[in-house]
């Protein structure tokens, strides 16, 4: 091969490389062929009546010692009297239940309740995750769809995603010893099931979703109904999204 | 220059390039290559893979179906239908071969975190069918008359 034959098809290979790669990806993914999916979570608050079946199923599932106040998801009962006072609780999460009229061992005559609802609640896998920023080893990061997984073993334990968070969704993990979190159950979506909470839940109140997927029940509700998400004014653009979301709900 | 003071630069320049060396060695090829690069993918690569081999405990009643045909369409039929197999039943893991057999939950608890009545009007717990735990055969295990498979029909 000659210099000059080497230089011309080498010039070639190199453009059409670097024009497929351009190109490639923007029509397949304006074809609609490639669609990055973006994992969703949809909690439904009218429909939670607080049996807390999704707690015990998400320690089962993901190993989280289940005597041990710690949960990766909870439900939180909120119970607002006529007079106007509010009282919240979570007791073990809602891991058990809540079989008594007790927020926060406050029994309430039932003429005195102006409202009560249940609010399930979980790790947000923000679009903006504060717990990614400010880990200075890597061990907490973003998967391309969407979700925030933590690295056991190169979690320090030092704490700043457990302070960073502005949901208090993060724990360490008793028997790791390292920062802990939802993951949507990363292990099971990524093989088409669903989570262990949402198939808990007998009242549909929890569901997953694909935002990026149009034809998708949970994406068409989002886009569609209205929603809201928890601590818009932190700009940490939640992938969590509620229906019938109430201001009380902190 | 005299030697005595280009030897602490060389012991220096030798402790950065074992540095640099022990770097290339500790650090995996697979760290912070993600797509957005040091701001939201500054971690092993790997490590998504580990996640997602983590152990799934949970089989869903389809895979409960194959197996348990009768009981299956038994609780199929009844309000009780909403609820997995496994919620009650326990997580099947490699069930048949690891458990063999699975663990019921019998408690009275368990049954009274749906049944037992909370005046929420605004949430559907207030429209399942509940009881007053104190009030109602209080220290029996709702199973020893109830039927959860057919709560409906079996009632005593």
């Amino acid at each position: 091969m000659s210099r000059r034959d080497f230089l011309k098809t080498g010039l070639m290979v190199g453009a059409g490389l670097g024009l497929s790669s351009i190109l490639g990806k923007d029509i397949l993914s304006s074809a609609g062929i490639i669609t990055p999916k973006r994992w969703v979570f949809l909690v439904d608050t009218f429909k939670c009546v607080g049996c807390g079946l999704c707690v015990r199923a998400c320690k089962l599932e993901n190993e989280i010692p289940y005597d041990v106040p710690v949960t990766r998801t909870w439900v939180e009962r909120y119970v607002v009297k006529k007079d106007g006072t509010v009282l919240a609780d979570s007791p073990y999460g809602g891991r058990d239940g809540y079989l008594i009229n007790n927020p926060q061992g406050i029994v309430v005559p039932q003429e005195d309740i102006a409202k009560a609802f249940f609010v399930p609640k979980l790790c947000n896998q923000c679009t903006n995750p504060p717990c990614v920023q400010v880990c200075p080893v890597g061990a907490t990061y973003q998967t391309n769809d969407g979700v925030v997984l933590v690295d056991r073993k190169w979690c320090i334990g030092c704490g700043y995603c457990i302070m960073a968070c502005p949901y208090g969704v993060r724990f360490f993990h008793p028997v790791h010893k390292v920062a802990e979190k939802c993951n949507f159950c990363y292990h099971r979506i990524t093989k088409g099931m669903k989570p262990a909470c949402e198939d808990a839940c007998p009242f549909g109140a929890r569901h997953i979703g694909d935002i990026n997927d149009p034809a998708h029940p949970v994406a068409d509700i989002i886009k569609t109904q209205r929603v809201s998400v928890l601590k818009d004014e932190f700009g940490t653009k939640p992938s969590v999204y509620y229906l019938g979301y109430d201001s009380l709900i902190r | 220059m005299k030697s005595h003071l280009l030897r602490p630069l060389y012991v220096v320049v030798a402790l950065v390039a074992i540095i640099f060396i022990a770097r290339v060695i500790v650090v995996p090829s697979d760290f912070g290559v993600g797509e957005k690069g040091y701001m939201y993918g500054w971690h092993r690569k790997a490590n998504e893979d580990e996640w997602k081999a983590f152990k799934v405990k949970f089989k869903n009643r389809d895979f409960c179906k194959d197996c348990h045909v009768s009981e299956y369409d038994s609780v199929m039929k009844s309000p009780h239908s909403i609820i997995n197999c496994e919620n009650c039943h326990g997580p099947a893991y490699e069930h048949p071969e690891e458990p063999p057999k699975l663990i019921i939950n019998k408690e009275r608890e368990h049954c009274l975190r749906c049944h037992s009545r909370l005046p929420y009007k605004q949430t559907e717990r207030a429209d399942i069918k509940g009881i007053i735990p104190d009030n109602h055969n209080p220290d029996i295990e709702c199973v020893s008359c109830h039927n959860p498979h057919s709560p409906k029909g079996d009632a005593l």
